[in-house]
C-alpha cells in the first residue's frame, strides 16, 4: 500500500460524506463518550473506540452521531466505560464494554432505543433496568 | 497493566493533553534490536517533588477524583520497563511541561508487544482540546520513516468526533505504516 496523500485523505473524507444519511437537519444529537484513561486502556478502551467507529460507519450514522475520548470516569472497576446521551432515551454509562459490547450499544442502544442489560452501571434509575 | 507499547504511549499522550498542553510530540523509533519512544509536551509540567510523588503507584494530586488513591499511568511504565531491562527517563519543568522517553529490547521475552500504531496515532489526535500533536515515525528496517502533524489532518479530514472522518484517517495511517 503506498502512503496515501493529504490530498487523498481529503478526497476520501468527502466521498464518505457523500454516503452519509443525514438523519438529522439541526445537527448532531447523539454523543458517544468512551473512556481512555490509564484503566480505560489497560482493559482495553482502545478496541471498544474502534468498534464503536466501525458500527456508526457501518450503520451510516455519521451523520448524527459525535464520538469522544475522555479521560476516566470514576468507573476504574468496570472499564472500559461508554457515555451515551441522545435524545430519546436516558443518559448512560456503560460498564465491561468490549467490543461485541460496543458493537450492542451502537445497534441496540442508538439504532434500537433500547437499554443494553447487564452493562448498565450509571444514570437509569434501578426501577427501570431487569435483573 | 497495559498490554502494549501503544498502550502505555496512548496514556502517556492522554497525561500530557490533561495537563493542558498546547503542543504534544511522539516519536516512535524502531532500530538498532530496540524500541525508543518519546511523548513530550509543553503542558503544566511538574516540580522536583511532584516528579518524584508521579512514579509512586499509590499518589495522585486528587484534582480530579476527590478520594483516589491511585496513579497508575507512569508506574505501569516504569514496572514494565525495568521488567524488560529496557530503560525509563523523566525530566519535568513546572510551568513549562514535562518530556517522557523510554525504551525495551525489541527481543526480550518480557518486551509487551508493539501494539497497533495506526489506532494509536488515531486515538491521540481524538482527545478533547485545541493541541498541536506531532507524530514522527521511523523503522528503518522496514523502510517506514514519516510524520504527520494532528492541524494538517484536522485540516484535511474536518472534526475528529465524526466516525466517518475517523475511518478516512485510519485508512490514511495504515498507509503510512505499511509502506
Amino acid at each position: 500500500m503506498a502512503k496515501m496523500t493529504l490530498e487523498q485523505l481529503r478526497k476520501l473524507r468527502e466521498e464518505k460524506k457523500g454516503d452519509m444519511q443525514k438523519r438529522d437537519v439541526e445537527g448532531k444529537s447523539i454523543q458517544i463518550i468512551v473512556g481512555m484513561g490509564t484503566c480505560g486502556i489497560a482493559a482495553g478502551a482502545k478496541q471498544s473506540f474502534d468498534e464503536i467507529v466501525k458500527a456508526i460507519d457501518e450503520n451510516k450514522l455519521s451523520g448524527d452521531v459525535i464520538i469522544r475520548q475522555t479521560g476516566c470516569m470514576g468507573l476504574c472497576h468496570v472499564e472500559p466505560t461508554v457515555e451515551v446521551v441522545m435524545p430519546g432515551m436516558p443518559a448512560t454509562i456503560y460498564g465491561r464494554v468490549d467490543a461485541a459490547t460496543a458493537r450492542d450499544i451502537v445497534v441496540k442502544h442508538v439504532v434500537g432505543k433500547t437499554l443494553v442489560e447487564n452493562h448498565i452501571y450509571d444514570r437509569p434509575a434501578v426501577d427501570i433496568v431487569k435483573k | 497493566m497495559h498490554f502494549a507499547v501503544c498502550d502505555f504511549l496512548l496514556d502517556l499522550v492522554q497525561n500530557s493533553v490533561e495537563a493542558g498542553a498546547a503542543n504534544v510530540g511522539i516519536d516512535v523509533v524502531e532500530s538498532g534490536g530496540s524500541i525508543e519512544a518519546t511523548v513530550e509536551d509543553d503542558g503544566k509540567g511538574m516540580d522536583e517533588r511532584e516528579l518524584e510523588r508521579a512514579k509512586d503507584p499509590f499518589y495522585t494530586d486528587g484534582t480530579k477524583h476527590a478520594r483516589r488513591k491511585v496513579g497508575l499511568g507512569l508506574p505501569f511504565l516504569i514496572q514494565a520497563t525495568e521488567q524488560a531491562g529496557g530503560d525509563f527517563r523523566i525530566s519535568s519543568r513546572k510551568g513549562s511541561g514535562t518530556r517522557v522517553s523510554f525504551g525495551f529490547p525489541v527481543d526480550g521475552v518480557d518486551t509487551p508487544p508493539l501494539g497497533d500504531l495506526p489506532g494509536l496515532f488515531l486515538s491521540a489526535m481524538c482527545f478533547d482540546g485545541d493541541y498541536e500533536l506531532v507524530i514522527r515515525r521511523r523503522a528503518p528496517a522496514r523502510g517506514v520513516d514519516y510524520e504527520i502533524r494532528r492541524s494538517e489532518i484536522l485540516e484535511a479530514a474536518g472534526p475528529l468526533d465524526d466516525a466517518s472522518a475517523l475511518v478516512a484517517v485510519r485508512e490514511f495511517l495504515a498507509s503510512h505504516e505499511a509502506s
